[in-house]
Order: C-alpha cells, then sequence, then structure tokens
C-alpha cells in the first residue's frame, strides 16, 4: 500500500514537471503563428476591468473618448466642443453658454492633446485638460463626473495647436498659437506678415481647488507657427519648450516656403521669471474679447462670462526669460523625459531625432555663448545645447513617450513605425511597424515625472485595409504595444473614434473609485428643479411656459398638460428624481428643433419646445429605463393662438 | 457566585448594543443589482445598507404592488422595542447586582432568560407576521400581478431567515451585529445560571 502511494505521488510529480515546462513554452513562443500570449495580455474577460484608462482626443469630432487599456474598449465619449445630440450637450438650455465664444455660438471644434492634472510631476487624477484647435479654446474636465466643466477662449490666437500641456503642479495649463496673426487683429495686407505678425504662447492659471482657468499672461512671440509644447519637470521645472517651424514667416504655401530653413528653434521659456515679473506689476493690459464658460455641478448650469481684458508681455522686457535652441528640420513633437534634463525635438522632415540638454542649456545661457538672435531674442548654440542624435533610421519623427526606465518610443509618421531607443546612449533597441501612418503615442503616465509604462498606444491617421471596409470614410485605427519587456509586442489593434491626436491614460484605481454615481437631488440647486413630483406644476409667463416636470421609474409627472398656445415658447425642465446608479431618463417631444435630452439621476435639464401646429403632441422618455419604460409617455395638447383652454396639468387624473 | 453575577451583567449589557447596531438585515440581489440593495432593521426603525436604497426598494416594489417601507412612526414596535429592550437590560443588570451581594439566587438568571426568550420570539412573530402582511397585502391595481403556478397571487414575503428567491431578486435575511451581541449576551445569561448553580453545589460539596 505504502509503495502505491510513492507511485502516485511520483506520476503527479511528473505530470507537474510536463506541465510546467508546457506552460514555460507558452510564454516564451511569442512569435508562434498563432501568438496566443498576445491574445491574453490584451484580454480582459467578461466582468473583469482594465488596467488603464485612456483618454483619447477625438480631432475633428471635437470631444474626448475613454477608452480601457489594455482592452481597448470605449467606455465614454465625453462631449467638450461639440454638440452632442446624445446627451443634450450644447442643445439643452443649461449646455448651450458652454459653446459661447467671441464669434458667437460654436457648435464644434477639433480636440487634439488632452492631459491630466498633475501634483509634483505625477498624475493626481482631479481634471483633465484638451485644446480646441480651431476655435482657440482651453476645456477643464471633471474626472469624477466626466463631464466638460470649463471652457475658456484664447484670445490673440489661431490655430491652438501647441495646447494644453499643464506644468507640474498644474499651476498653468499652457496654450500656444500655431498660426501667428496680427494682435490685434485689424486689416491688413496678408503679404505684410513678416515682421507684423505675433504668435501668442498663452500662460492660463488653474486655480487649485476648483479648478478655474484664468489667463495669468501671453507673451507675444515673433510670427513663426509654434507646433507643440511641453512643460520642464524636475530640475527643468519652471521652463515650457515650444517647436516652432515657418521660421521662415512664409504667409503663402507654407508648405514650401516654411521648409527653407535647415534649423528651426525650440523656444526655451522661463515662466517662473515672467510671472515674477507680472506679479510685480510688468506686462501691458491689452483690450480683448473671450468666452469664459463655467458649469456648476450644484446648479447643472453653465454661464458666460465675456473677458475684456488681457495681460500681454513682450518678450524683450524680460531678460532671461526666452530663448531659442536651433532644431534641425521644422521639427513638431517637443517632449521633455521624465527627469526633465532632455528636451527632444522631433525634426519630422528629418531621418534624425535632437536631444537637448537642459544641464548644457542652462551652461550656455550662463556663458552668454549666444549664436545672434531673432527679434531680440538670444539664439543659442545648436552644438552647445546638443545632448545627442538618436539615428534611427526611421523618417519623418513626430512624437515621443517615456516608460520610465530609460527608454524612449518615438513614432515615425513617414515610415509608419515606433522605435524604441535609449535615453543617454541614443541607442536603437526596437522597432516594430505601426498600420499606418502614426501620429502620436501614449503611454500611461508617459508625460509625466512618474511614467506607469506597460502599454503604449500607437494613434494611427491612415486605417486602409485593417478592418471591414465601410466606404471612404473610416474611424482611424490605434495599436496597443506590450512594453514591459525589452521588445515591444504588438497586442491589439482597434479602430477609434474621430482623429485622436494625442492621448493621456493613467492607473485604474486612481479614477474608479471617485467616479460619480448619481448627482444628489438634496444638493441640486437649479433654479427650475423640483424636489419631488408633488411640486411639479405648468407655469405661464406671457408666451412663456415653463414645465417643472419629474421622471422617475416609470412616468412623468405630469404626463397631461393642456393650454399651450400655437406661438407659446415652452421650456421642459427635467428633474431625475432616480438616486440610483445607472438610471437615466431621456425627454423627447415630437416635432422639436432639438435634441433629447439625457437626464442623470438628481440632475436637471431643460429642452425648449416651439409647437407650430395645433394638435395633441406625445412626448416620451428615449432610456429604456424600466420593464415599464414604453409606457413612460405623455400627451400636450396645443390649441390656436386664441384659444381660452385654461392652463392645465395631471398626472393619473 | 461573584463570578456568574459579573457574567450576568455583562450578558445584560450586550443587550444595549441593539442602540447602536443593526438587529437584521435583508439584502436584494439581482443581475442588475451587482452591488445589492439592503435595509438594516434597528429597533427604532429602517434604515437603507447605503444612503438610497430605501428609496430604490421602495421604486422596485412599486411594480409589484408592496407598500412603501415603513418610516419609524409608522410603527408602534418602534417605539416600544428600544424600551423592551433597555428594560431587560436593567432588569439584568440589576438582578445581576442583587445576586453579586447575594440577595437573590441564580434562579433569576434563568428567569430572566425565559423573559428574554418569550420576548425574542413574540418579536420574531411580530416581524414575521409584519413580512407575511408587507408581502402578500398587495395593491389591487399593481403594475405585475403575478401568480403561482396553481393560480394563487404570487407572494413577495422575504424569507425571515436565510435566502429565498423572490423574482429576479435574490432576498437573504439574517441578523446583524445588534443580533448577535443580544444573542451572545442571551448565552451569557444562561451561562451564569449554569456557573452560578455549580457554584452553589460547590458550596453544599464543601
Amino acid at each position: 500500500m505504502k509503495t502505491y502511494k510513492i507511485h502516485i505521488l511520483s506520476i503527479i510529480g511528473v505530470l507537474a514537471l510536463l506541465t510546467s515546462c508546457g506552460n514555460n513554452n507558452g510564454k516564451n513562443s511569442s512569435n508562434g503563428a498563432l501568438n496566443s500570449s498576445a491574445a491574453e495580455k490584451m484580454y480582459v474577460a467578461p466582468g473583469e476591468q482594465d488596467d488603464y484608462y485612456a483618454f483619447m482626443s477625438g480631432g475633428y469630432s471635437g470631444n474626448l473618448t475613454v477608452y480601457g487599456l489594455p482592452s481597448g474598449r470605449m467606455f465614454k465619449e465625453i462631449p467638450v466642443f461639440s454638440q452632442f445630440p446624445t446627451s443634450g450637450y450644447g442643445y439643452s438650455e443649461e449646455t448651450k453658454p458652454m459653446l459661447n465664444t467671441s464669434h458667437g455660438f460654436v457648435p464644434w471644434d477639433d480636440s487634439h492633446h488632452p492631459d491630466i492634472s498633475q501634483t509634483n510631476g505625477e498624475l493626481d487624477g482631479r481634471w483633465i485638460f484638451i485644446n480646441g484647435n480651431n476655435t482657440p479654446r482651453i476645456a477643464r474636465i471633471s474626472l469624477s463626473t466626466f463631464e466638460t466643466e470649463e471652457i475658456i477662449e484664447v484670445p490673440n490666437s489661431a490655430g491652438n495647436h501647441s495646447s494644453s500641456f499643464i506644468t507640474e503642479n498644474t499651476e498653468y495649463v499652457v496654450a500656444g498659437t500655431r498660426f501667428s496673426v496680427p494682435i490685434p487683429q485689424r486689416d491688413m495686407a496678408i503679404s505684410d506678415y513678416k515682421e507684423n505678425f505675433k504668435g501668442s504662447l498663452s500662460f492660463i492659471s488653474v486655480d487649485p481647488e476648483h479648478g478655474h482657468m484664468d489667463i495669468k499672461f501671453q507673451l507675444l512671440m515673433p510670427g513663426f507657427n509654434y507646433d507643440l509644447s511641453h512643460p520642464g519637470r524636475g530640475k527643468s521645472h519652471g521652463w515650457f519648450f515650444f517647436t516652432t517651424y515657418n521660421t521662415e514667416e512664409a504667409h503663402t504655401l507654407q508648405e514650401v516656403n516654411s521648409s527653407q530653413n535647415d534649423k528651426d528653434f525650440i523656444a526655451a521659456v522661463n515662466w517662473k521669471k515672467i510671472e515674477e515679473y507680472v506679479n510685480n506689476g510688468g506686462g501691458t493690459k491689452m483690450p480683448a474679447n473671450y468666452a469664459h464658460n463655467i458649469y456648476d455641478e450644484s446648479t447643472h448650469m453653465a454661464t458666460t462670462t465675456m473677458k475684456k481684458e488681457v495681460l500681454t508681455v513682450d518678450p524683450l522686457k524680460v531678460p532671461g526669460a526666452v530663448y531659442f535652441l536651433p532644431t534641425p528640420k521644422s521639427p513638431h513633437g517637443c517632449d521633455v523625459d521624465p527627469s526633465g534634463e532632455y528636451i527632444i525635438g522631433n525634426g519630422k522632415l528629418s531621418a534624425d531625432l535632437t536631444v537637448h540638454s537642459f544641464d548644457n542649456m542652462i551652461a550656455a545661457i550662463e556663458a552668454e555663448k549666444f549664436d545672434g538672435e531673432a527679434y531680440g531674442i538670444p539664439i543659442l548654440k545648436f552644438e552647445d545645447v546638443l545632448a545627442g542624435t538618436v539615428k534611427s533610421g526611421g523618417l519623418g519623427p513626430l512624437h515621443t513617450e517615456f516608460d520610465g526606465k530609460g527608454n524612449a518610443y518615438t513614432t515615425f509618421f513617414i515610415s509608419s513605425e515606433v522605435v524604441k531607443w535609449k535615453l543617454g546612449t541614443w541607442e536603437v533597441v526596437d522597432r516594430k511597424p505601426t498600420y499606418y501612418s502614426v501620429g502620436h503615442i501614449m503611454i500611461p503616465g508617459g508625460n509625466s515625472r512618474k511614467p506607469f509604462g506597460g502599454y503604449a498606444v500607437a494613434l494611427n491617421k491612415i486605417t486602409k485595409d485593417r478592418y471591414l471596409p465601410v466606404g471612404p470614410e473610416m474611424e482611424h485605427s490605434a495599436q496597443i504595444y506590450d512594453i514591459s519587456g525589452e521588445k515591444m509586442e504588438l497586442i491589439y489593434d482597434f479602430p477609434t473614434h474621430g482623429e485622436p491626436h494625442y492621448a493621456a491614460g493613467c492607473p485604474a484605481e486612481l479614477l474608479a473609485p471617485k467616479a460619480k454615481k448619481i448627482y444628489r437631488l438634496d444638493e441640486n440647486k437649479h433654479p427650475y428643479a423640483i424636489n419631488n413630483p408633488g411640486e411639479a406644476k405648468v407655469v405661464r409667463e406671457g408666451n412663456n411656459v415653463h414645465i417643472y416636470m419629474s421622471t422617475i421609474r416609470s412616468h412623468f409627472t405630469p404626463d397631461n398638460i393642456e393650454g399651450i398656445k400655437v406661438g407659446d415658447k415652452v421650456y421642459f425642465h427635467v428633474t431625475n428624481h432616480e438616486q440610483d446608479f445607472d438610471v437615466p431618463h431621456g425627454f423627447a417631444m415630437i416635432g422639436q428643433n432639438t435634441s433629447e435630452l439625457l437626464i442623470m439621476p438628481g440632475q436637471t435639464k431643460t429642452s425648449v419646445w416651439e409647437p407650430k401646429q395645433v394638435g395633441v403632441w406625445p412626448f416620451y422618455c428615449t432610456d429604456f429605463c424600466s420593464a415599464l419604460h414604453q409606457e413612460m409617455q405623455g400627451y400636450v395638447r396645443v390649441s390656436p393662438a386664441n384659444s381660452n383652454i385654461e392652463l392645465s396639468w395631471s398626472l393619473g387624473d | 457566585m461573584k463570578k456568574a453575577s459579573i457574567i450576568m451583567i455583562i450578558g445584560s449589557l450586550l443587550l444595549l448594543g441593539l442602540f447602536i447596531y443593526p438587529l437584521w438585515n435583508i439584502q436584494l440581489g439581482a443581475p442588475q443589482y451587482p452591488e445589492p440593495l439592503g435595509m438594516n432593521i434597528y429597533i427604532n426603525g429602517i434604515k437603507g445598507q447605503s444612503e438610497f436604497d430605501i428609496q430604490n426598494i421602495d421604486g422596485l416594489n412599486h411594480y409589484i404592488g408592496m407598500k412603501t417601507l415603513p418610516k419609524s412612526s409608522d410603527m408602534w414596535e418602534f417605539s416600544v422595542f428600544p424600551i423592551v429592550i433597555g428594560s431587560m437590560a436593567a432588569l439584568g443588570v440589576i438582578i445581576g447586582l442583587l445576586s453579586f451581594f447575594k440577595k437573590v439566587s441564580h434562579r433569576w438568571f434563568l428567569g430572566w432568560f425565559i423573559l428574554m426568550t418569550v420576548l425574542g420570539i413574540l418579536g420574531m412573530y411580530d416581524f414575521n407576521a409584519w413580512m407575511v402582511d408587507y408581502g402578500t397585502n398587495l395593491d389591487p391595481n399593481a403594475i405585475m400581478k403575478l401568480q403561482n403556478p396553481d393560480g394563487t397571487p404570487m407572494s413577495y414575503k422575504p424569507p425571515l431567515l436565510g435566502h429565498k428567491k423572490l423574482l429576479n431578486f435574490d432576498a437573504y435575511s439574517y441578523p446583524r451585529l445588534g443580533g448577535y451581541l443580544m444573542g451572545l449576551g442571551m448565552l451569557l445569561t444562561l451561562t451564569a445560571f449554569f456557573i452560578g448553580k455549580r457554584s452553589k453545589k460547590n458550596v453544599y460539596e464543601k
């Protein structure tokens, strides 16, 4: 009996050995035809959750989409600069002011570069900022409600592209102009561009408590194109770096005329110095006109304030505040490594990457080793500030991100690949193709002092044959690479929404625990909110009729309304009285010249309807809220303009 | 005997936990409620396990025509129970003290225990009767009028103890900390009785 037991044990032992060998083989066979380990790495089983949030700009959708990594699943589209009929953003009376600008109501923009707020150079998950490129604006989005809370217009700017990057403690969100323009705007010949146009770099302060934005100062720079920017961090905290192109100051056929100089500049701006200058009363107040829109979570309402003045700073008035670092071949991306030492200029018409050293730059400035000046701004010698050149063999470098382990990952648009290289030795470690023509790359926390690594997401400009064809217009493709090993491994490929430019990512545990589930009814300060369905009423003020309406599963209070007349302007103020997670109600009225409303628990939203025809017109709930959702409807009786029908409302007679 | 008296006093005092902690808890989980809704039953009223659970349970119950959950002022029990529990705790302490000073015998401990058990059974009977009424006395105009296979109207009475499937919900009914403290307290008073009995016997033997 005893020997029998021993035999069984030894058999089990052998089996264990066999299976463990099998496992090891599986893990090492990443080059296998089926590549099963890649599928495992991105697989998030049903009911499980992702490790990271990824926020991808929507580009020409004007919005921001939220994804999970490594699954590539999309969780939400957050409306920012564009009207969003899905929720009523930009259509509801409360949110229309969010899209006000000095040009009037602008229902769309081109959103590019999201950046998560930081404390001590590390992501803190309070807010995410994003720029509107076309009608220059910066938005702040809450990372507890995942809704846009604030939009500030940026005056004296055009093509708000080197934005919206934040400093190490979220002191400032920075917005630079891509197109230089006359400042102030005036009627003048376009051909007089050179020496007359200016490029503004705006430093927008962020209130540490509420996040409210305010333009602290605008630096009026020579009329170049300020393409991208990033903050200094660690030892270079206090500086901001902007790539420039079109230092030729061409005003037409820029494709050719802006590509003549062998080197353009990275502008290094010592914002701490300018801040001090401004705090001591420096700068010139200039008349301006720009919108500042704030959404208040307690009133569920946005308001617009038109601001009439902006403080401008002439860089020549603040000695030592701005220097130019010559950088080859119309650099695009301007990236700073986690230590703050290396400033990388991605020369988009080049095969090489130029890496400048912050220490070299400071040494050159202190030694006053200048190589002339541009419009009075000292130019440092290329050789003096250069730390190294990455000879990559790729073509068209655009953007670089970091993993916090001494590696950098640069995208190459023209040769369609991601190249991994080592900071300091400039040696290329790995390269992997992208599909196709990659723009930005994102590593969670990759633009901070503490990158989280894990995955890199390549955001491509061209899709072609990656997915089933859907006609000429396609969503853009993205690829996820596992970057935990020495070599990158492509683990997933998925379509994104709009045209993501940059993205920002952070660990799930930074945001998930504080994500809001409902709005509290007892904190609802909307002037047209009602505390309970019993307070529902209809009030006529001349031709304006205000309906104080309640929704709770599954009925409207009131659901029968009479006494409305053709020519009235009817405001449906709908309060969702649910206090249960994920129970929104919708509201839609037949023939309404606006979108539906999607009202979250505890929220109040307002929709306007101007009935034009006599009749009895139904409205209904658009969100399948319960088993009785189909019953969630009501009627409004519309009588002729001269009718004497009394205003009345009811529920259940 | 001193030891038994102290145990009697501690046991009686444990009843006071009911003024802080819930006596009982009923949880309702369903596929669309991965985080179950729940109510904590205190001797002086019912509270949601999470802040809005009562409102949400009432919201769901309106489909099947159940009455809304009672507020403290709606049921006499919620004003009487605290008095009963408070009095029993006081009585237990007094008995313990009297026994400590050898004024009464350990038999009083058993008397207290029996009285408390009777009261407890009455309380459970009352609780069950309320649940029967709550689960079967339904609004005739309810949105959903469901029947058992034999044609009788379906009842939604939650279980007195344990688990029961109610439509898409899994109902779980168990004591909570206050209830467990009360149980432990009663067990201690019974223990006090037996210790008292044995020490008396020992005295006789000596």
